[in-house]
């Protein structure tokens, strides 16, 4: 089975950092295809970016980007005052929004699903130049919602890459997970 | 030296894969200057040598024509070398490409294919590399990354085979393979080292005994060194194909020489493609096949030396011929479509030119899915359209 996802944030947030953990975690939990890439623009600190992930229990071979979506990714809900982040999202796919607020309080015709994952960011104490990191926690969130990627793998993927920073950031995408609202 | 490393299974992008295998082929100097999207490779190869995974000597240079020189001058005194660069670096570097090849130095210059501008852009063309055409080069292109890491280490093989001796880049596409990761496996430094074994030049540059080289030839001389350098291309093909061969022996993978067929065998009409649309246009390939149309797909691995006879195979047995660019020689079509023309002379069968993706632009599977349906109408002699322009706004294709 195939899934696509896209990861929506701003510049400096890590959301191609989040795809790329998202694939190490994927070939850990034994899956053959596995495919992460970021969507260049003028990338700069501040300016929504955009990154790709696919995962497949088979070999994958197309190379297009993403259109139709089973999952959308959102490290910052403000750029979805800009971005139609629902856009080819599939009617059965789901939003995963980092936000306080409750699903109630947005409306999509698609699944929501609510992580704060700023506060869980805070609350481990993960900061890069004292703003909140909040891929590693939306990632552990995402783990949750989609299928045959294991949080273990995730968080193993985290220590291979972040070395002194990968507990906490493990610790905090452990929450997340646990915390998500479905 | 390299320090042993094991076979292991990573999660790569392209530009690491790329400079992974310039590492564990053990290239002793590496001359390089960053540009997008190739930056990762000079960074990454610039961190093995930190981390102490190689006592390669990392030169810093101000451009990519001194890249180039220096690698030149390297290769000259009996060095591995290695270096990378994209777009306007290779067009600063064209002047030294030449020199390189004629001088016979089997340098080995992985290209993240980048537009040249103007405009600037940073994504996939390959108006950078095929340009280069004439320089002497080999040049091939890579599907994914596995291909990249396996054909870095191939292209020592091939380039330092005593009857090749010339320089080549191996393309990577920008950002599809540059930045995207994915896994790849790498074998152990004693694999590699075990293939590829000491690079033994035939002469070299040496201070006991001091020669100059490539200095000045009068007419007297020059033709026949541009007939060895053709022979060499030509020669180039049989090591090709003996190299990937005896790869697939040694390590497992299989890129079948100069071109590789998909589902050909019994195949009405074949798009040959180059780089990552290869991907795609494998999995429009099968969905095709189950709606019961005979679509083939070439992938051409080979841009120079062209893979002339392993075309006019397929020729012979096929209803019409599409040939997918990413660059286009203005008036005249892409550059592959010219090649496979002049390749196939002779032969009656329809060959259509599809241009797509230029400039970095996205190639979905509808647009393959287009090129095949425009080949299945050639072979009916439904249209005569020679060249189209897929997915370009106000042209109909």
């Amino acid at each position: 089975m195939l899934q696509e996802i896209i990861f929506y944030g701003r510049g400096g947030q890590g959301s191609v950092t989040a795809a790329n953990l998202l694939a190490s975690a994927a070939l850990k939990s034994g899956n053959r295809g596995v495919q992460a890439f970021p969507f260049f623009g003028a990338e700069r600190r501040g300016a929504p970016v955009k990154a790709f992930a696919r995962i497949s229990d088979e070999e994958i071979f197309v190379r297009s980007q993403i259109t139709e979506p089973d999952v959308v990714v959102v490290l910052d809900t403000g750029v979805m005052d800009a971005i139609d982040v629902t856009q080819g999202l599939k009617e059965d796919g789901v939003i995963l929004l980092n936000t306080n607020q409750q699903a109630d309080d947005f409306s999509f015709t698609q699944k929501i699903a609510t992580v704060d994952a700023t506060s869980i960011a805070l609350k481990n104490n993960i900061l890069v130049g004292g703003i909140p990191v909040v891929n590693t926690p939306m990632t552990g969130a995402l783990v949750r919602i989609i299928k045959g990627v294991e949080i273990e793998a995730l968080k193993e993927a985290m220590r291979e890459r972040f070395g002194k920073q990968a507990e906490s950031n493990a610790r905090a995408a452990e929450e997340a997970y646990r915390e998500v609202k479905l | 030296m390299i320090q042993k490393l094991e076979r292991k299974k990573m999660v790569i992008t392209g530009d690491y894969a790329a400079a992974y295998g310039g590492m564990i082929s053990g290239a002793e100097v590496v001359a390089a200057y960053p540009i997008t999207p190739q930056t990762l490779i000079v960074e990454d190869f610039a961190t093995f040598v930190n981390d102490g995974i190689t006592d390669a000597e990392f030169i810093m240079v101000e451009s990519e024509h001194s890249a180039m020189s220096a690698c030149i001058a390297a290769q000259a005194a009996g060095a591995r070398t290695f270096t990378a660069t994209s777009s306007q670096g290779l067009a600063l570097m064209h002047e030294m490409l030449f020199i390189a090849a004629s001088l016979r130095l089997p340098i080995v210059m992985p290209v993240v294919n980048r537009t040249v501008a103007a405009p600037i852009g940073i994504w996939c063309e390959y108006n950078d590399s095929m340009p280069q055409r004439d320089t002497g080069w080999m040049q091939m292109s890579c599907e994914d990354n596995q291909e990249v890491l396996d054909m870095v280490i191939m292209s020592y093989k091939i380039a330092e085979h005593r009857d090749v001796l010339l320089p080549i880049m191996p393309c990577l596409d920008a950002f599809i393979l540059s930045h995207t990761v994915e896994p790849v496996e790498a074998p152990s430094s004693d694999e590699v080292a075990q293939y590829l074994g000491k690079y033994e030049p035939v002469a070299k540059l040496d201070t006991e005994n001091p020669m100059a080289i490539g200095t000045f030839a009068p007419p007297e001389y020059i033709q026949e060194l541009r007939y060895h350098n053709h022979m060499a291309m030509e020669n180039a093909k049989r090591v090709i194909r003996e190299v990937t061969r005896d790869f697939a022996r040694t390590f497992g993978h299989d890129y079948h020489g100069l071109i590789e067929e998909y589902r050909c065998d019994d195949a009405d009409v074949v798009l040959i493609t180059i780089g990552t649309v290869t991907g795609t246009a494998r999995e429009v390939v099968d969905e095709l096949r189950e709606r019961g149309k005979k679509v083939g797909l070439v992938k051409l691995r080979f841009y120079r030396p062209f893979p002339r006879e392993e075309l006019q195979k397929i020729a012979e047995r096929v209803g019409a011929i599409g040939v997918y660019d990413r660059a286009v020689s203005f008036g005249s079509g892409g550059p592959m479509f010219i090649e496979t023309r002049h390749a196939l002379y002779g032969h009656s069968i329809p060959i259509m030119n599809f241009l797509a993706g230029i400039g970095g632009r996205d190639v979905m599977k509808k647009d393959v899915e287009k090129m095949f349906e425009m080949l299945l109408e050639a072979k009916e002699g439904k249209t005569s359209k020679e060249i189209v322009w897929i997915g370009t706004r106000g042209v109909t294709p």
